[in-house]
């Protein structure tokens, strides 16, 4: 079997085994959340000899010039020596500027940048504590000259993250923003028609596309769902529907699985709704983003209705295994 | 003679084909369970390659891949009933791209010289 040397640890792969699991096997620190190469927090630099491509699915031209590779999901084939991300080529510090409650459990977090960060509005980046927990955000806001991202976080019972960012004892902590990564963002095709899916915190990429779409003074339809479970589960509710009132060409669609039917609220199951209003789907780009069985369950029902594959963009936010 | 792939008209038409014969792959109760769903951007690929490869057109295809890429469906369960499932699909796919029924005939045969590989017998 292929052995990794990291500084001067050198460990041989078990069978099956990902370079991550050797590496915490071998007691080397490394950061790590989704364990699925969904996160991109467990990114790691190949010093010398090639990381198989699988592992390299998504990331930058410029990261995988690099050597850059996911530990979690890289399989060898061959000896590879490995080595940390630098920090200049993924991430910046930054801190804590300020934590807002949008509504019972969902929480605006502004982070004060200290350094340029390229990133486009809904795409995720992973914020690193000091004591190397890591937790994958998507962006809300569009870049602004202060250097300031602003984050949708659920305060999840027992979140050992959420807790700490939304009961405030976050506030002016120092912290490390890597990334970002995804591919939920506006792609600048002024004339397509998009739809917008998502629940929960799935908003937060949701509105960054869309705030992204009327910078660009988009001119195609652009159509937001947003679910909850009842009306408790939607925030932001004011700023939507502002944003519906001021561009023609943006709808906001709150929707909600229980609860009173009622003028501009549709009740029901949010993946139905989404079906019943569209059936005609293969000219539109479709973003997903939320609860995983939310996501990759509609991303099949629409493709199935006739939505193009390579259209679908979808960002379905695993939680971190406890 | 030319492939059927070529007659289809190659690379394009293969790529229209795949859709419709991976929406009822999907939309099938019996074979969808063998399909994971997280990566379907990979997987339409694969039928892709799958079209490609049944109606002569270029691939790389060996049985060694059959063997490798279906192990773990074997343990789910995979079977001669799900080989047979497939190349009805196949078949009503062409059928609905106005293949002719040799051709269908020409194509569900080579489907089912791999049938040992996929099923690792």
């Amino acid at each position: 079997m292929p052995t990794i040397c990291y500084g001067d640890v050198s460990v041989t792969l078990n069978e099956s085994e990902t370079v991550l699991e050797a590496l915490i096997r071998a007691g080397i620190n490394t950061p790590h959340s989704c364990r699925v190469g969904a996160c991109h927090s467990c990114l790691v630099r190949a010093v010398s000899g090639s990381p198989p491509p699988a592992s390299q699915k998504g990331l930058k031209a410029s990261l995988v010039q690099k050597g850059y590779f996911l530990a979690c999901t890289a399989q060898l084939e061959a000896d590879l020596v490995v080595g940390p991300a630098a920090a200049d080529d993924v991430s910046v510090s930054g801190r804590i500027l300020t934590v807002e409650s949008l509504s019972k459990t969902v929480f605006l977090v502004r982070v004060q940048l200290n350094g340029s960060f390229e990133f486009k509005a809904g795409q995720f980046i992973n914020l690193v504590r000091s004591d190397g927990l890591v937790r994958s955000y998507s962006v809300a806001s569009l870049p602004n000259g202060q250097g300031q991202i602003e984050l949708h976080v659920r305060e999840i019972p027992g979140g050992r993250m959420s807790g700490w960012l939304c009961r405030g004892e976050a506030l002016g902590a120092s912290i490390e923003v890597r990334g970002p990564a995804g591919d939920c963002f506006y792609l600048g095709y002024a004339d397509e028609n998009l739809l917008l899916v998502g629940a929960g915190t799935g908003l937060a990429p949701l509105l960054g596309i869309s705030r992204d779409a009327i910078r660009a003074g988009h001119q195609g339809r652009l159509v937001v769902y947003h679910g909850g479970l009842d009306e408790r589960g939607l925030y932001l509710t004011d700023e939507l529907r502002r944003l519906d009132d001021t561009h023609d060409f943006l709808t906001y669609e709150p929707c909600v699985l229980r609860g009173d039917a009622k003028p501009g609220l549709h009740v029901g199951p949010i993946d139905q709704i989404v079906l019943d209003q569209h059936s005609e789907l293969a000219d539109w780009r479709i973003y997903l983003c939320g609860d995983p069985d939310l996501v990759l369950g509609l991303r099949k029902k629409l493709y199935l209705a006739g939505a193009n594959l390579s259209r679908i963009h979808a960002d379905a936010f695993l939680s971190a295994p406890s | 003679m030319s492939s059927l792939y070529e007659q289809l008209g190659g690379e394009a038409a293969i790529n229209a084909a795949v859709d419709v014969f991976y929406r009822k792959m999907l939309a099938d109760d019996r074979v969808a369970p063998f399909f994971d769903t997280v990566d379907m951007d990979r997987q339409r690929a694969k039928q892709v390659g799958f079209l490609t490869m049944v109606t002569g057109g270029p691939n790389s295809y060996s049985g060694q891949d059959m063997r490798a890429g279906h192990k773990h469906l074997l343990e789910k369960g995979l079977n001669d009933t799900h080989v047979d499932i497939v190349i009805e699909h196949l078949g009503a796919t062409l059928k609905e791209l106005g293949v002719g029924d040799e051709q269908i005939q020409q194509v569900a045969a080579l489907a089912n010289s791999v049938r040992d590989d996929v099923l690792s017998r």
